[in-house]
């Protein structure tokens, strides 16, 4: 009896053991069959909803949409597989990490003629990072800088060093992100925010710990909401979100340190793994419309590289906006992040992990 | 035997539950925590625990775990004493309104702490307006320990309440009527038969506290790491499996040892009561 009994469980294991990768085959069709689905993952709020509708009257694909905070948050489950997305939108440095991991895929340029409308300057940054322009379309660009409170800081602000102000103590917004944070650090002591240089990162870390106590508290989206709502004085932000937050409230300043910043772009990419790459394709090419890029850049205000959609852009002051469009030729010491090795990586992250610690 | 055989079919989906998802994953944390990334055995990422920002953050997530037990147990026990003195009247209500904010999401609530506790947040906003001192709380260890002790409280008043309710009204009785008076019977007689709910309280408190990294990332601004953060860090942003896995094991020593204490004292189960 007692036998039968665990036999039966065997079997019933077995063949849930069997059935498992059944199921999961089963949503992972041949390629010559694709369906008529894309899965999307990209940067929390960075479209206007109503685009992927639209995409979907118009191309009867359905999308299923997911969000990231940050490319460190975003590549694991990449790397795993554990989900197969179809178009991914992460930032220069983590696309020559994806490319040089070979996580990513050539793009059939056939299918996204829309491409024309990338501005050269962008195509060819980007080229720094995907050489021969294979695998990545340019989606937003900016800079990194400083978002203050007019109402709280009444002196002119030009520089990183007001971060470690002790006036500012408490009110101070600092980035969740380890590149980001680096970045300020290394800037501020005029080094590369690319550096490798142990004495470098040593000098970056214990600036970042003095700063520790300085901080109110280390975020990534939301510190939008909480300069919005007049929760801190100063914090680090993408230039993208300043036209927003100034939209809402107009007390807020965005500067562009003396020192230098990163400028950085988002791209569309499509991962080796994926199911639906026609779909893909398809997906990237409407999202390089100029009526859709300027409605993403109407909802975002993140710096749109698509110049059709700038010259869409009726108000004249944001058309030519220094802040969103930037002469970055009028700036010092820009950079834009470069991957940095595994062995690189694991360094920044300890140190990151150092500062958390303190 | 037919009955028993019957039994044992009943059995099969828990088995097939436990395998699938207890067992294999327990296997394969046990498998990253001992092995490198190369796949050789090694013991590097349990060892890894004793170096500074590892270790620092498991004494801070001990110590923030503790005190806000030991605020749960002060809270609670006089509320189960009320609760079971008041025999039929209104105790279930109160049980009630008690797990009532347990049907909300964990983050939700967490969440709303948040906005609720910011500089600019509602409180202080509520404080100005009488003309009292604001409350500077937020991103410190103390939203911490207050987020654990809002979101765990539930699972100390339920054991204790059930605990002390079962004391046979008897015993107690007896107490009085020997001379005691309200607290000698308290401390010598409803204490001790209420130390099973007060173990199994202490490990549904201590423990969800000690791993928690949701409270700590909310409430802390991001700025204090316990170890639960670091973890979750190694897995998401580092992927780094290996030293997530091996820290997890510690964590688990820590566990385990707070489970045999219960079971130990707990013979009855007070803590399934939940």
């Amino acid at each position: 009896m007692k036998k039968k009994g665990l036999k039966i469980a065997t079997a019933l294991l077995a063949s849930s053991v069997m059935v498992f990768p059944l199921l999961l085959n089963g949503c992972t069709s041949a390629p010559g069959a694709e369906k008529k689905e894309v899965y999307v993952y990209n940067w929390g709020e960075y479209l206007d909803p109503d685009v992927l509708d639209e995409f979907t009257e118009e191309t009867g694909i359905k999308v299923i949409y997911d969000e990231f905070e940050t490319n460190e948050v975003m590549y694991p489950k990449v790397e795993a597989g554990a989900v197969q997305y179809d178009v991914i939108c992460p930032s220069d440095y983590m696309i020559q990490k994806m490319i040089e991991n070979d996580l990513l895929q050539e793009i059939n340029f056939d299918n996204v003629p829309n491409i024309k409308n990338i501005g050269n300057q962008y195509m060819e940054s980007a080229s720094e990072f995907d050489p021969g322009n294979k695998y990545a379309v340019p989606y937003c660009w900016g800079t990194v800088g400083i978002l203050y409170n007019k109402t709280k800081v009444d002196e002119p602000i030009d520089s990183w060093s007001v971060l470690w102000d002790e006036k500012y103590k408490g009110d101070i917004l600092m980035q969740n992100s380890v590149r980001d944070a680096f970045m300020v650090a290394l800037k501020l002591k005029g080094y590369s925010m690319n550096s490798l240089d142990d004495k470098e990162l040593e000098e970056a870390k214990n600036l970042l710990i003095e700063q520790k106590p300085l901080v109110q508290a280390y975020v990534v989206d939301q510190v939008r909401d909480k300069m919005i709502g007049n929760e801190a004085a100063i914090g680090v932000i993408y230039s993208g979100e300043a036209i927003y937050t100034q939209r809402e409230n107009s007390d807020l300043e965005y500067v562009i340190p003396k020192e230098g910043t990163n400028v950085w772009i988002d791209c569309w990419v499509i991962p080796k793994n994926a199911q639906n790459k026609e779909n893909a394709e398809a997906f990237i090419n409407y999202m390089c419309k100029p009526e859709v890029a300027l409605k993403n850049f109407d909802f975002i205000t993140y710096s749109t590289p698509n110049v059709e959609a700038r010259n869409l852009i009726e108000d004249e002051e944001i058309r030519n906006s220094p802040i969103a469009f930037p002469d970055l030729s009028e700036y010092d010491g820009l950079e834009t992040y470069q991957y940095l090795g595994a062995e690189g990586d694991q360094k920044y992250a300890d140190l990151w992990k150092q500062v958390k610690a303190e | 035997m037919k009955s028993n055989k019957f039994v044992k079919m009943l059995s099969i989906p828990y088995v097939l539950w436990a395998v699938a998802f207890i067992i294999i994953p327990l296997l394969m944390v046990f498998y990253y925590g001992f092995s490198n990334k190369e796949g050789k055995f090694t013991f590097t990422n349990i060892l890894s625990i004793f170096q500074a920002v590892h270790f620092k953050s498991l004494y801070l997530a001990l110590l923030l775990a503790l005190i806000s037990t030991v605020i749960c147990i002060l809270l609670a026990y006089p509320l189960a004493l009320i609760l079971s003195s008041m025999k039929g009247k209104n105790d279930h209500l109160i049980v009630f309104i008690f797990i009532l904010p347990m049907w909300m999401n964990f983050l939700l609530r967490t969440l709303a702490w948040q906005t609720l506790l910011e500089n600019d947040g509602v409180i202080n906003n509520v404080l100005q307006f009488l003309h009292l001192p604001t409350l500077h709380i937020i991103n410190t260890p103390a939203a911490i320990v207050f987020g654990m002790i809002y979101n765990f409280l539930p699972f100390m008043v339920l054991p204790l309440y059930n605990v002390i309710n079962k004391i046979d009204q008897n015993t107690i009785n007896a107490a009085r009527d020997l001379g005691a008076n309200y607290w000698q019977t308290l401390f010598h007689v409803i204490f001790p038969l209420s130390i099973p709910g007060i173990i199994s309280g202490i490990t549904m408190v201590f423990v969800p506290s000690l791993t928690t990294f949701v409270v700590s990332e909310m409430l802390g601004g991001s700025k204090i790491l316990l170890i639960g953060n670091v973890i979750e860090q190694e897995f998401t942003q580092n992927s780094n499996w290996h030293l997530g896995s091996g820290l997890s094991i510690v964590l688990m020593i820590f566990i385990i040892i707070s489970m045999v204490i219960t079971s130990v004292f707990d013979k009855e189960g007070e803590g399934n009561a939940l």
